[in-house]
């Protein structure tokens, strides 16, 4: 078996034993990367560099350095986390040549742990987007069928780890951006609790509910590079300083005694049959694992989508104030057409940059913010959300996970749904809300359509109980030994 | 129900220049949209405090020192065009 389908656990044993160098393994990953990459549009750029970082951990080791976690393993990074010296673009227009000075602290942690950036993922333009059909650099494909979106808007960083293209990667998760592509491509994808991890240096879309986490091959390899990169950041006043437990170290299928609940508003007669019983079938193994099942009721969950929007656009058309064509980024050429006034130069250079999900989003927030609007808008679903996070934690009283579909169908076709972006939206019904509360959530393989495509199942948990949610996870894995199977790209 | 004058003074107030064509495909899609998330007026929120952060934040303090910061050079790498230490823009008014 080639290593280019074991998990980053295993690749870590071959490195470590010293079956094989940081060098090989980052060279085997690059070159069926760059190989796949015409097909898959998950890379929208390779670090040239990897090697030389690569050769550096196998020199470390030869001198008998104690290395990290994740010594010579490479790594995919959504193209929203600023990488020092390597472009990192939002898959926008406006960013197209952006060189960061600085790398999130995401990356720095991954990298101090040993880890290799082996390139940029694609993505929906500044992360908005549930199809990666927004991206500058054009749609990222699902490696399970090329006529399928990978999902959104993380798609990259899924089809990277699907395809085999890297072992494991970075998305960001502001609305399901990490939970749904990972169910789309059939792999691991973890949002963590809101304050785990660092916002230092990652694009900024909607503050309140940004969060980054790792998208992997197994659920082990997810709560290793969670504890990677978890805890607090003198540069992010809203990290907790919380004790990282080890995850990884203490995972387990037994679930005797643990409560499951199943929101009962996530079980609508929308969901696809090929969903229904792929979650159901997940039901019956956390019940064989000892878990007691129980139905719970979260009725605020159905005004999940209208909040969300309203908040994320809100805090979006803030942050991407910042865009002004001054310092960096995207602008007109005003010696070809000069501008009037310092409104026009602003607007121009905007205009051009921003692609048209997000300028229909900062359009859409800044109405919402705007005097007159503002109160039955935007704090009217800030009041909502107050309402609905109460709700959550009211059901964590009765339950100790909650377990429900991830979206109700498998993957869309490629420009099935560009044409009306509500109906985009609604893609988002099952993930929003974890957001909204700050829950931490992932996705977990949970099976197959009978058009071969995967389906995923979402669980979440209380806020900073990720260990719970692990267990549940790997339970579910463990019964249903699918990490072994994936697509052939080649063909 | 948004309109075209609306419209207009949002792409004024987020600095967002906006084609013709655009405008109308918005005007559609926002209105859909907008109808859409009226739907959260049904909820009572009569005295709920709006939630902006939704885990607990901590006192985040520091020693008031100086510190290390980019530099000059590095912060202008990116800049569209710049004149020594400064960024250059061309003549707006």
């Amino acid at each position: 078996m080639s290593i280019v389908h074991q998990s980053l656990f295993e690749l870590k044993e071959l490195i470590n034993k010293g079956e094989m160098t940081a060098v090989e393994v980052t060279e085997t990953f690059l070159n069926r990367a760059q190989q796949l990459n015409p097909k898959v549009n998950a890379f929208i750029s390779f670090n040239e560099k990897a090697l030389e970082e690569a050769q550096r951990v196998d020199q470390r080791r030869q001198q008998g350095e104690d290395l990290g976690p994740l010594a010579g393993v490479p790594l995919a990074i959504k193209d929203l986390l600023c990488t020092e010296g390597l472009k990192t673009t939002a898959a926008s227009k406006m960013l197209h040549n952006f060189i960061p000075p600085y790398s999130a602290t995401v990356v720095e942690r991954l990298q101090t742990a040993g880890a290799v950036v082996l390139g940029k993922a694609n993505l929906d333009e500044f992360a908005m987007g549930s199809s990666n059909e927004n991206s500058f650099f054009g749609p990222c494909k699902n490696p399970w069928s090329l006529e399928h979106v990978p999902g959104g808007s993380s798609g990259g960083s899924a089809a990277a780890v699907a395809a085999s293209m890297a072992p494991a990667s970075i998305g960001t998760d502001t609305g399901g951006s990490i939970r749904q592509p990972a169910n789309f491509c059939g792999i691991v994808g973890v949002k963590p609790t809101y304050g785990r991890v660092s916002r230092y240096g990652i694009v900024a879309f909607a503050s309140s509910l940004d969060q980054a986490g790792p998208m992997t091959k197994t659920v082990k390899d997810s709560a290793l590079m969670l504890e990677v990169i978890s805890g607090q950041d003198p540069h992010d006043s809203t990290t907790s300083s919380r004790r990282v437990p080890r995850w990884s170290e203490a995972l387990s299928e037994n679930l005797k005694g643990l409560k499951v609940g199943l929101p009962k508003e996530y079980f609508s007669d929308q969901i696809s049959e090929d969903t229904r019983k792929a979650v159901e079938n997940c039901i019956e193994i956390v019940k064989a694992q000892g878990a007691e099942v129980t139905e719970v009721s979260l009725p605020l969950v159905k005004y999940g989508i209208p909040i969300y929007y309203l908040i994320a656009t809100s805090e979006a058309s803030s942050n991407l104030a910042r865009y002004d064509g001054v310092r960096f980024g995207h602008r007109s050429n005003f010696q070809e057409i000069p501008a009037k006034d310092l409104a026009e130069f602003y607007s121009r250079s905007r205009g051009e940059g921003f692609g048209s999900e997000v300028k229909r989003r900062i359009i859409l927030g800044t109405y919402c913010l705007s005097s007159g609007y503002y109160d039955a808008y935007y704090k009217k679903a800030s009041q909502v959300r107050r309402l609905l996070t109460e709700q959550f934690k009211k059901a964590f009283e009765a339950c100790d996970v909650l377990l429900s579909p991830v979206t109700t169908h498998p993957a869309f076709r490629l420009g099935e749904r560009v044409a009306d972006p509500l109906q985009m939206y609604l893609n988002d019904i099952y993930t929003t809300a974890t957001n909204l509360a700050g829950l931490p959530g992932m996705s977990v393989p949970a099976g197959f359509s009978q058009d071969g495509l995967p389906i995923g199942v979402q669980l979440s948990a209380a806020h900073f109980d990720e260990q719970t949610m692990f267990n549940v996870a790997y339970a579910i894995e463990q019964a249903l030994n699918l990490t072994k199977r994936w697509p052939d790209v080649q063909q | 129900m948004i309109n075209e004058q609306d419209l207009e003074k949002v792409a004024v107030l987020a600095r967002l220049s906006v084609s013709p064509e655009e405008s109308q495909t918005y005007l559609k899609q926002m209105s859909a949209i907008l109808d859409y998330f009226d739907q959260v007026s049904e909820v009572k929120t009569e005295g709920v405090d709006p939630l902006v952060t939704p885990t607990q934040i901590e006192e985040f303090w520091r020693e008031d020192e100086v510190r290390e910061t980019l530099e000059a050079e590095k912060a202008l790498a990116n800049a569209p065009e710049k004149v020594g230490h400064l960024f250059k823009v061309p003549p707006v008014v």
